[in-house]
This record gives C-alpha cells, sequence and structure tokens, in this order.
C-alpha cells in the first residue's frame, strides 16, 4: 500500500518533470495518456462501457472508488515519526470538494494506533465528581436524544511543520490533518446529567480505550455547551480509525481533544495536565514560555486546487480556483484572493452551507494568461477575525510554537502550470 | 406501496440544540461498582490525587529502565533514532532547536506518572506495577539531575518533587494578532514589490537525506 502510494507519487512527479522539459509548447492539455485518452473510446468512435454490461448488483458490497481515483489516498511522511502507530496521515484535501470529507479519507492521527474495540464489550464509564458514577453500554448511549451537527476536526499541529519555512510541496501534507464530517450522537451535557454534576465540578477528563489511553482536561463550560458524545460520522458507524464505536466531538477546538475510543470521563475541580496538554501540544514562545490550553482552532483558509499535487494542466484559460476555510470560532465571512502575492485582492464566492465551526468552500474563477502567479487566500470569520500571514505570526510566537500555524499559504504557479509551495515578501 | 402518515410539521426553533434540553433522567446505564471504577481511574494529578501507595529508588528503576525502556529511550533516556528523548535538554527552550525532556519542559512530574503508568512500554500499556512506575521515575528525575543516586520516589514524597519549567506555562493569551481587522483590510495596491523568500525544502516529500529531515511533527 505505501509503495504503491509512493510510487504514484513518483510518477506523477516523473510526469511533471517531462511536461516541464517540454516547454511551453507541451502545456496546454497534454499532462499525458489522461488528457489525450484512448481513441478508441472518443468520438465518433462508441467505447466498450457503451456496449458491454457493467458489474451487476452486490459486486462491491461496500463500494468503492473508481479504479481511476486510486491515488486519492490518506497519504503519511514516512520520515516524520518513528513508527506509523505513532504517526499522523494526511487528507488529500486537493482532490476532495465540497465540506464533508468521506470516511475514509479523513486523517488520522494515533498515539498507539487504531484500537480495535468489539461493540458488545465497549462500556463508558462517568466517575469523580457526580452524584452516582455510571456505566453506559453502546445500546445506552444510542437511548439518548440524538442529534446531528456538521463539523471540522483540526489537529494542532496542522500546518505545523511549516513555522520555520515552506517545508512540503502538497497542499495534502501541509494542510490535510483536517477532516470535515457530520457526526451523530449525543449531547455530552445529558449524558452527564444523567449521572449528577457535584456543585465544584468544574473539569471533564475524558480518555480513550486505546493503548494511549489518551486524556485530555476539557473545562465543563465547553462540556455543556455543544460538545457531543458522537457514534456515526457520515451517516454510518465510525471507523475504527477514528475512534470506532464511540468519540467525543469538541467542536472548533484541537483535534486531540476529540478523545477516539471513549472509554472513560472523570469529573473533577481542577485540571489533570495530562502529557498531551503540557509535553505536547503546548505553544513554546521565543521567550521560553508556553502557552498551555490553546483549545480554539483560529481561522484559516487554503487553496486547495489548483496547488502543488494538482498543477494546472489545462494551459491557458478559464481556471477555477477552490479552497477551504474554517474558524472554530464561528463561520467564515469572507475569503479573498490574491494572484499577484497580496498586492491585489478580490473576494472569492463561498458556495454551499456555511455552518459554525464547519469547512467553507470557496471559489475563484480567473482566465489565466499563462504567466506565473503568487496565489494566496485570507479568510475572515465571524468574529471579524482576519488570518494572519506566516510572518506575522512568526513574530508575535518565534518559530518554534509546533501547534496553531494558521497563517496564509502561498502557492507559486509556473509559466508550465507546475505549482510550489513559497514564502514572500 | 408506501404509505406516510400526514404530519402536522412545526417550524423548528432555532435552538442550539434540536433535542431537548431538560430531558431529565432517563434511566439510562447503570451505577459502576466501586471495585470497578478503582479499576479503571487510574489518572494522577499535580496536587497528587490518584497516586496509588508504592515506592522505588533509581537503582531499581535504572533495571527496570533498561529492560523495559531503553531499546527505544536509550539507556540513559537520550532516545535512540527518533524515539522520544526522555533526559537533557535543560536551558534549550530558547534556542534554535529546543529538546523538551520531563526535566527541561514538563511542567509537572504527575504527567510522567499519569502517562507511564497508562501508556508505557509502548504496545505493552497497564503492564507496570506501581512500585515499577515509582522506581522507573526515580530513574528519570536522576538522569535528569533532578535527584540523587540513592532516592527513593514514594506516594508521600512525590508532590514535593518539582519540576524546573513549571513557571514557564502561561494560559492561552489569543487573540494576539495585532492589527489584524476587517476594517485596516487593505484590498488593491497593498504592496509594491513582492519576492519569493523561501521555497519548499522537501520535494514531494521525499528527503534527500531521511536521517536528518528539517521538519517534524512532535
Ligand atoms: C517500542 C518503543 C518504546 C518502548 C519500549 C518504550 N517507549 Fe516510551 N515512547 C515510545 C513512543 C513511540 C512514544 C511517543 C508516543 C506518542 O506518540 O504519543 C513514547 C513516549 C514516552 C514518553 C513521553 C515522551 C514525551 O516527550 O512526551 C515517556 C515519558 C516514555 N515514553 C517513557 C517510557 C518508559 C518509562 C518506558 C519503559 C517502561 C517506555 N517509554 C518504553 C516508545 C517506546
Amino acid at each position: 500500500m505505501e509503495q504503491s502510494s509512493e510510487k504514484a507519487m513518483v510518477s506523477r512527479r516523473g510526469l511533471l518533470k517531462s511536461v516541464a522539459a517540454g516547454g511551453g509548447a507541451l502545456a496546454a492539455g497534454s499532462l499525458g495518456v489522461h488528457a489525450m485518452g484512448n481513441m478508441e473510446n472518443l468520438p465518433p468512435n462508441v467505447a466498450d462501457w457503451s456496449k458491454i454490461l457493467g458489474e451487476g448488483v452486490d459486486a462491491r458490497p461496500y463500494g468503492t472508488p473508481s479504479e481511476h481515483e486510486k491515488d486519492v489516498v490518506r497519504r503519511h511522511v514516512r520520515w516524520l515519526t518513528a513508527s506509523t502507530e505513532s504517526s499522523i496521515n494526511f487528507t488529500p484535501l486537493h482532490d476532495l470538494e465540497g465540506i464533508i470529507t468521506p470516511n475514509g479519507l479523513c486523517f488520522e492521527r494515533h498515539h498507539a494506533g487504531a484500537a480495535e474495540v468489539n461493540p458488545h464489550d465497549y462500556r463508558l464509564m462517568i466517575n469523580g465528581l457526580v452524584d452516582k458514577p455510571l456505566i453506559f453500554t453502546l445500546e445506552d448511549i444510542k437511548r439518548f436524544p440524538r442529534t446531528n451537527r456538521i463539523f471540522f476536526l483540526e489537529c494542532s499541529a496542522n500546518s505545523g511543520m511549516e513555522w520555520r519555512g515552506a517545508q512540503l510541496n502538497g497542499c495534502q501534507f501541509t494542510q490535510g490533518m483536517i477532516h470535515c464530517v457530520e457526526y451523530t450522537g449525543v449531547p455530552l451535557k445529558l449524558i452527564l446529567e444523567e449521572a449528577g454534576l457535584k456543585p465544584n465540578a468544574k473539569w471533564l477528563m475524558p480518555e480513550g480505550g486505546d493503548a494511549a489511553g489518551m486524556n485530555r482536561s476539557l473545562p465543563i463550560h465547553k462540556a455543556l455547551d455543544d460538545c457531543l458524545v458522537a457514534f456515526k460520522m457520515n451517516g454510518e458507524a465510525l471507523r475504527p480509525e477514528h475512534g470506532y464505536p464511540v468519540r467525543l466531538v469538541v467542536p472548533g477546538w484541537e483535534g486531540s481533544m476529540w478523545v477516539k475510543w471513549l472509554r472513560r470521563i472523570e469529573v473533577g475541580d481542577m485540571p489533570w495536565h495530562t502529557r498531551e496538554e503540557s509535553s505536547k501540544y503546548t505553544d513554546l514562545m521565543e521567550n521560553g514560555k508556553s502557552r498551555r490550553f490553546t483549545w480554539v482552532m483560529d481561522c484559516k483558509s487554503v487553496i486547495t486546487n489548483p496547488s502543488p499535487q494538482s498543477p494546472i494542466t489545462h494551459g491557458k484559460g478559464h481556471t477555477v480556483l477552490s479552497g477551504l476555510a474554517w474558524s472554530g470560532h464561528g463561520t467564515i465571512d469572507r475569503v479573498d484572493i490574491t494572484l499577484d502575492g497580496g498586492k491585489n485582492w478580490r473576494t472569492a464566492r463561498i458556495d454551499g452551507p456555511s455552518l459554525p465551526k464547519a469547512l467553507h468552500r470557496f471559489y475563484y474563477d480567473f482566465e489565466w494568461d499563462g504567466s506565473p502567479l503568487l496565489m494566496q487566500s485570507r479568510a475572515i470569520d465571524s468574529s471579524g477575525y482576519v488570518q494572519p500571514t506566516k510572518n506575522e505570526l512568526r513574530a508575535v510566537r518565534g518559530i518554534n510554537s509546533t501547534y496553531h500555524n494558521n497563517g496564509i499559504q502561498t502557492w507559486h504557479v509556473m509559466k508550465n502550470g507546475e505549482i510550489e509551495n513559497v514564502e514572500i515578501s | 406501496m408506501l404509505k406516510f402518515p400526514r404530519l402536522a410539521i412545526a417550524p423548528i426553533a432555532c435552538a442550539l440544540w434540536a433535542v431537548p434540553a431538560d430531558a431529565g433522567k432517563l434511566n439510562l446505564g447503570r451505577e459502576a461498582k466501586p471495585v470497578e471504577v478503582r479499576a479503571w481511574d487510574i489518572d494522577v494529578r499535580p496536587d497528587g490525587q490518584g497516586l496509588p501507595d508504592g515506592k522505588g529508588t533509581v537503582s531499581q528503576g535504572d533495571a527496570l529502565f533498561q529492560e523495559r525502556c531503553s531499546a527505544c529511550h536509550g539507556a540513559f533516556g537520550e532516545g535512540i533514532d527518533r524515539w522520544p528523548v526522555l533526559a537533557g535538554g535543560r536551558n534549550s527552550l530558547k534556542s534554535e532547536r529546543p529538546e523538551k525532556t520531563i526535566g527541561s519542559y514538563w511542567p509537572y512530574l504527575s504527567t510522567a506518572y499519569d502517562y507511564i503508568y497508562r501508556a508505557m512500554p509502548y504496545g505493552d500499556a497497564q503492564s507496570l506495577t506501581h512500585d515499577e512506575t515509582y522506581a522507573i521515575l526515580a530513574y528519570l528525575l536522576h538522569m535528569n539531575d533532578l535527584v540523587g543516586k540513592k532516592f527513593e520516589l514514594n506516594k508521600s514524597n512525590f508532590t514535593s518533587i518539582r519540576l524546573p519549567n513549571e513557571k514557564n506555562f502561561i494560559d492561552d493569551p489569543r487573540p494576539d494578532m495585532p492589527g489584524r481587522n476587517m476594517a485596516t483590510i487593505c484590498m488593491t495596491n497593498c504592496k509594491s514589490d513582492v519576492k519569493i523568500t523561501r521555497r519548499a525544502a522537501i520535494i514531494d516529500v521525499t528527503p534527500t537525506d531521511e536521517k536528518n529531515p528539517s521538519a517534524s511533527i512532535d
């Protein structure tokens, strides 16, 4: 799997190289076989698929994408971590549209691999400062009143590698620690009320059932506001890698709080300062101070396509620029686009639902004249916050803060349509 | 043929939750027995809440660490290959390459107890006894030059040990981006000259020198 995806990457790169070598003449509509096609399938001929029977129903009881889409997969960066069980992979944002991420493409982040939990043996314990400690089965959880909500989940280390400058060439790798799905679940508030909170209950400690026992401190006001105990994503059961059978949903807040394989919630009167909110997920400033409990994911946007893994292959002419914007504080009010490195900006069109703490899809259509571009997007959220540049962030936070890099991304479009990750003055 | 009853659909109020907010008790779940809670309640807090009875010395911890931990973290906690470093790094936090360890970065010792007992050794979680966890922690404190080699860590002296970086943690001060608001945002002729200052160092994520990549997710 890993090997074949790496090969796919290499060949795409080779393809680009050959386009580059061929120069301008090759650029327009010539990115190899795909654009050219097989003459026997093209008019005036009639393709085989128009003559013979296709697969019957149930050939794939659980549907899978067309074989032509096999490169649209999560990918990880092998040298980044010591083992794949304590690692991350990335959502292929450059190949996706709309605001909903398909379950099989939602990025994964594990600290001890993806636990395989038997739903019959699943238990959720609530203990600590409650009137009555409780244990729920999965069936119990499904008997609470349900709700359906769409939220993005972003790892606070998304773009973390870019603090020191442009590093990775691909929207998938620089921005792909994010996904957005529809969750079905129970308001956490209802589950806590069932146990009865003591008056001095101020913090919760959700804990995962994986071998990392992932635990974080969650302030009670957030828990009672909009957190969910979810058991479905995009209509079907959570995937094992996303916490099957039950995960916590903490809208707008960093992904590591969305505890997967949720096995226990302890109620307390002060935070725990767990490893994942002290050694990790704290933001080291230049003066040696570290920010802790940096929960909210600030407003951010990125042009997903065109981008380094999705170059412009059609040459000059009408071009669709597609991107994503989001904010942990609410909805997105506006997204601006520049093609000339920030000299001039135009407002993009937000298309589709605009929901709080969910991805927003934006488009900007333009005529490409074939000259180099420096493309950026800049989002403004419903609180009036404007997405900063990377240098503005560095001026305040230095380069060692690892997390919460919501700076503006620049893509350099070259004459041949290839695109690279750059930073500009 | 399917028949649907005619429903009078009431307009749904724009409430945060479309579910009953005051559903009252639903009598779901069952009471957790004290023995069940004790077995699962393994967390430890900085004030010592959750600390179990137990004790262990640096030398006991040394032996255990070599057997259970050193294959990944190195004999002295220095970390092998890309496995985490657990000791050293003092005074590195303001440098170009900070090294975050229990001694140099972590604010509380309880965090290390809580984490090691719940998650280590990697892939064999919750296999250490409490005495073993105390002993390994004593050894890690010693490797971080915080206690002498005869030291014993136990439940009663635990909270008297303070880690050097505790005072350097501050609460989230965001919003911290001055002057970025809608009123001052420029749309035309915002700058005269634009230059590319940096390019992606790693093309297509295949570094030429796998041993020395210039990025990490931490
Ligand atoms: C097979 C390799 C391996 C072994 C053996 C191992 N660890 Fe780890 N350790 C890891 C990995 C991997 C992580 C990071 C896990 C993650 O991503 O959350 C880690 C993390 C840690 C951390 C947190 C580091 C930090 O900076 O946040 C501590 C402390 C730790 N281990 C202690 C131990 C102790 C004590 C033992 C022996 C009882 C042990 N480990 C055995 C692989 C190992």
